[in-house]
């Protein structure tokens, strides 16, 4: 660290003294042990595709530095840019959103995808964050200015998305959106009534989902009463932390990635149970807890209200992403189709975490003299 | 309307409600994390898996080789174990020029087909077998060439050392180790992972006497098959049993059904004259004859539209013994008849023969017999005709007739000393003694003469019968059967030979009768086999052979006598 003097007044040596380096470190681990997850468990997924064993390892380590070049890029904005670059953005993606319900590819029954320029991308991976610091930026300003509808904004947008997410159908964004917008709304002052109001009203909506949707009945029946249905991926994932046992099995020695088809993704937990261990497994949901609590701490520090409540949407959508993934791994809550941030393979999913977290540092850097409310 | 949902009222306070909410979220995450750490905790350390079966130990890389027990004889002679052998397969996409690799592969493994290789290593799959089961010069050979995305598997291969020797009891399994014929197939579950040999009740050098002697004499006779059986009487067990032509285990491909077809244990068949010995038995043990009845033979029976006539017609009235020495077909029927139908078919129920037998094979054959049991039948099914059984039923009733009268169930298994021999009490020991005396005169002075080892006192019945080939007997086409026991005055074993179709030679003036082609096996069967299994030869001790068989428990031992000195 003494590579930079404080005194470097040059652009990097500036946002190196301001950054949250300790949540650069954390998430520098993170990449480290996706890269070794990824390269243990997708050569078995990539043989099951008839593609090279080492197919999603490479195409891993080519969007990494893309990834790393945008955390940096972005978290040398500031919060005023970052505000009117999200919203920007924000506005384009959602273009892209429809655009994919009307022209996106279709696979496994969902359009997700929509193909541009020859790269395929996941629009709702990139919403979530941007509709963060949407949230966050018309919710402050409504309590800067009362007279600006913010809430009204916040909840159409949210409507918006929602429909066209559960159109798609993925309902696993749907859950993270709605999620990270009550915390935010929650953080903003809503009143505890409205707060458990609008949790029943989420409860609610599960509900409505299991009654409506054959695909979320199937799936959350299975998890009530596995002798419902096939719980075989389910299965394989907890026998695979059982043989891991406390130290693993050693990368590349697993066989858990031999069964699922989502190895490299949405178990891809289950192979580092498997192959690192328990130990590592705990090291693994440490360095998530320790990046979302490191995260909330530096919101509850700031005192501009659109920093606390952006910055704080952005570590809850990273942190119950996490969760979720794990969670389903683990068996404790029905399956989704959620990447485990920084960890899974998946390049929207990837590039969309690395926005995310780009703006998350750029909004908890230290910005000495600037004193509160205006 | 705004004031109503967020309750702060300037940024100020909303900011700190915020820093307030903060705290609340971040523990509520640090407690979902927590609750996924001990979750972790729960399924690595303390759950082994609540969900069904685990995948394999982690201490253990690759699935351990399944294993398969050795099977062996009664002395522990290997029949069947297993190697280690290599197989080799490819990775296509790994192997970087096709057309030298098929080249340099056959010119180590010639007996592949070109084609079929090439079309293999073409494929777009990313696994295919070459070859299964190399042999470790092959191994080394293709591993000397080098080619990348060759690579091997060791198996586990199932050997029989002794080849055909024993192929239809052991029988025989596939590339996979589930067993398809014999005892493979029988007792594949209890093979399967187990460590501890399967051990037969088989002798090896008992089995391979009896094939060399059965071949040798389907050699002579020019037949198209046969088979033996050497069962111990006390014990129901199969010392032997051989079925020709057989076949290598080892190459179950390359078989004919004929040679995979076991003619003992699985082939039914009118077995003709030994069956007089069943007719004769249970008419003493019932008392529908004594040694002194007579019966008239000096007509043919007409009866329905059969005609009943004996092979070598003596046309006079003929004493109980005289039946079986001449083997009168006329008198059998006659006893039979006075046994009655309903007691004959209860005695052959008694000995087996109605039902498939217990031995422990998959190839069991059920005996034919009429379904409505006329007197034409109780007459025919006395001579042995219009009844098929497989020899395996033939031995278990005459190891019954001669052993004191229990029936024991045939098993393929070696008994063990302490357990209990199953057991059915079919005839007196009285009626044992006097069969084994009847079946004493057959050999020393009846049909059977050449089945005499000289020492070994063997007693027996010949069989001769046409074969009913599609529902019509067809004269020259016979089978010929010996039911022998040795050593008469207490045995120990039932000798069974039978030929499929044995042709007259010069040396048997045209005769292919039992008494001519089955009986000198079980003469030089017994001679070989006596010795091996420790039986004395009985001429050290005793005089002559007759004053041995006249026991004063013989109660027809002084016939023998007599008989002797008329000769």
């Amino acid at each position: 660290m003494s590579a930079f003097s404080r005194a470097d007044n040059s652009v990097f040596g500036r946002w190196w003294w301001t950054v949250d380096r300790w949540t650069l470190v954390a998430l520098a681990i993170l990449i480290g042990i996706g890269i070794i997850l990824i390269a243990a468990a997708s050569p078995p997924v990539a043989a099951r595709h008839n593609l090279a064993d080492f197919y999603f390892v490479k195409r891993h380590l080519h969007l990494l530095p893309v990834a790393l070049v945008s955390i940096f890029g972005i978290s040398l904005m500031t919060p005023q840019q970052i505000k009117r670059c999200a919203v920007l953005v924000f506005g384009a993606v959602f273009v892209l959103l429809v655009l994919t319900l009307l022209i996106g590819s279709e696979i496994n029954g969902a359009k997700r995808w929509i193909y541009i320029a020859g790269f395929s991308l996941q629009p709702s991976e990139f919403i979530k964050p941007l509709f963060a610091v949407v949230t966050a930026w018309a919710l402050s300003e409504q309590i800067r200015d009362p007279k600006f509808p913010g809430v009204k904004i916040a909840a159409i947008t949210l409507g918006m998305l929602l429909s066209i997410v559960i159109l798609q159908p993925d309902l696993g964004q749907a859950f993270v959106l709605t999620a990270v917008w009550l915390v935010q709304f929650f953080l903003a002052g809503l009143s505890v009534y409205l707060v458990l109001g609008l949790v029943g009203a989420g409860v609610g909506g599960i509900v409505g989902a299991y009654f409506t949707m054959p695909h979320v009945t199937s799936r959350i029946d299975r998890f009530l009463d596995p002798s419902s249905g096939d719980t075989y991926q389910i299965r394989r994932s907890l026998e695979a932390f059982s043989n891991g046992g406390l130290a693993g099995r050693g990368p590349g020695e697993g066989q858990v990635k031999n069964v699922l088809p989502d190895a490299h993704s949405d178990f891809i937990f289950a192979v580092a149970g498997e192959e690192l261990g328990m130990i590592v497994a705990l090291g693994l949901v440490a360095l998530f807890a320790f990046i979302v609590l490191r995260g909330f701490t530096r919101a509850m520090q700031d005192h501009n209200l659109f920093v606390m409540l952006a910055t704080a949407g952005l570590f809850a959508q990273f942190g119950i992403q996490a969760l979720i993934n794990m969670a389903s791994t683990l068996n404790m809550m029905p399956t989704k189709g959620m990447t485990l941030p920084f960890i899974s393979y998946g390049g929207s999913s990837l590039l969309a975490m690395a926005m995310g977290l780009g703006m998350a540092l750029a909004l908890t850097r230290r910005r000495p003299g600037e004193r509160s409310i205006s | 309307m705004t004031v109503k949902i967020l309750a702060g009222k300037s940024e100020r306070v909303a900011a700190e409600t915020a820093r307030l909410r903060l705290m609340i979220g971040g523990a509520m995450f640090a407690a979902a994390f927590l609750a996924i750490s001990a979750r972790l905790v729960d399924l690595a350390v303390f759950n082994q898996g609540a969900t069904g079966p685990q995948l394999a130990s982690r201490f253990v890389v690759d699935p351990a080789p399944m294993g398969r027990a050795d099977i062996v004889d009664r002395n522990g002679v290997l029949l069947a174990t297993n190697l280690e052998a290599a197989s080799l397969f490819a990775k296509p996409h790994l192997i970087p020029d096709i057309a030298q690799a098929v080249e340099a592969l056959l010119s180590v493994l010639p007996e592949l087909d070109p084609i079929e290789v090439a079309a293999k290593l073409s494929s777009s799959s990313r696994f295919v077998w070459l070859k299964r089961g190399l042999t470790p010069d092959q191994l080394y050979q293709v591993n000397r060439l080098g080619i990348p995305g060759l690579e091997f598997e060791t198996e586990q291969r199932r050997v029989y050392p002794n080849g055909a020797l024993a192929a239809h009891v052991v029988g025989f399994s596939d590339i996979d180790n589930n067993g398809l014929a014999g005892i493979e197939q029988a007792a594949n579950q209890n093979l399967t992972g187990e460590t501890e040999a399967l051990a037969l009740s088989l002798d090896i050098r008992v089995q391979q006497i009896l094939r060399e002697e059965i071949a040798a004499q389907i050699e002579t006779f020019g037949a198209i098959g046969g088979g033996g059986l050497v069962l111990d009487v006390h014990t129901g067990e199969v010392v032997a049993m051989v079925s020709l032509p057989d076949f290598d285990p080892n190459q179950p491909a390359l078989t004919t059904e004929d040679q995979r077809f076991n003619r003992m244990s699985y082939g039914v068949y009118e077995l003709g004259s030994v069956f007089k010995l069943f007719t004769l038995a249970t008419a003493l043990e019932t008392g529908a004859a004594t040694m002194d009845s007579q019966y008239d033979a000096t007509h043919p029976i007409r009866i329905a539209r059969f005609t009943i006539n004996d092979y070598k017609p003596q046309a006079r009235v003929l004493t109980f013994t005289e039946v079986l020495r001449h083997s009168s077909n006329i008198g059998a029927a006659k006893i039979a008849m006075d046994i009655g139908g309903p007691t004959q078919q209860q005695y052959l129920g008694d000995l087996g023969l109605l039902t498939r037998t217990d031995i422990e094979l998959p190839e069991r054959g059920a005996p034919l017999y009429p379904s409505e049991w006329r007197d034409i039948n109780t007459m025919t099914i006395g001579f042995g005709h219009g009844i098929a059984v497989t020899p395996v039923h033939l031995a278990a009733a005459v190891a019954t007739l001669v052993n004191g009268g229990d029936y024991h169930p045939p098993t393929i298994y070696r008994h063990e000393d302490a357990a209990p021999i199953p057991t059915r009490q079919v005839y007196s020991s009285a009626t044992s003694i006097a069969m084994r005396g009847l079946m004493r005169m057959v050999v020393a002075d009846g049909t059977g003469g050449k089945a005499e080892a000289p020492g070994y006192l063997v007693g027996g019945k010949t069989g001769t019968a046409e074969k009913n080939i599609n529902g019509r007997y067809e004269r020259g086409t016979l089978l010929t059967t010996f039911a022998a026991a040795f050593p008469i005055t207490d045995p120990k074993y039932v000798v069974i030979a039978m030929l499929d179709e044995p042709h007259g030679i010069p040396e048997s003036y045209g005769y292919a009768t039992a008494g001519w082609t089955a009986a000198p096996v079980i003469s030089r069967v017994i001679s070989r086999m006596a010795p091996l299994l420790g039986i004395l030869p009985a001429d050290q001790f005793v005089p002559t052979t007759d004053q041995l068989v006249a026991t004063p428990a013989n109660i027809f031992g002084s016939y023998i006598v007599q008989q002797s000195a008329a000769n």
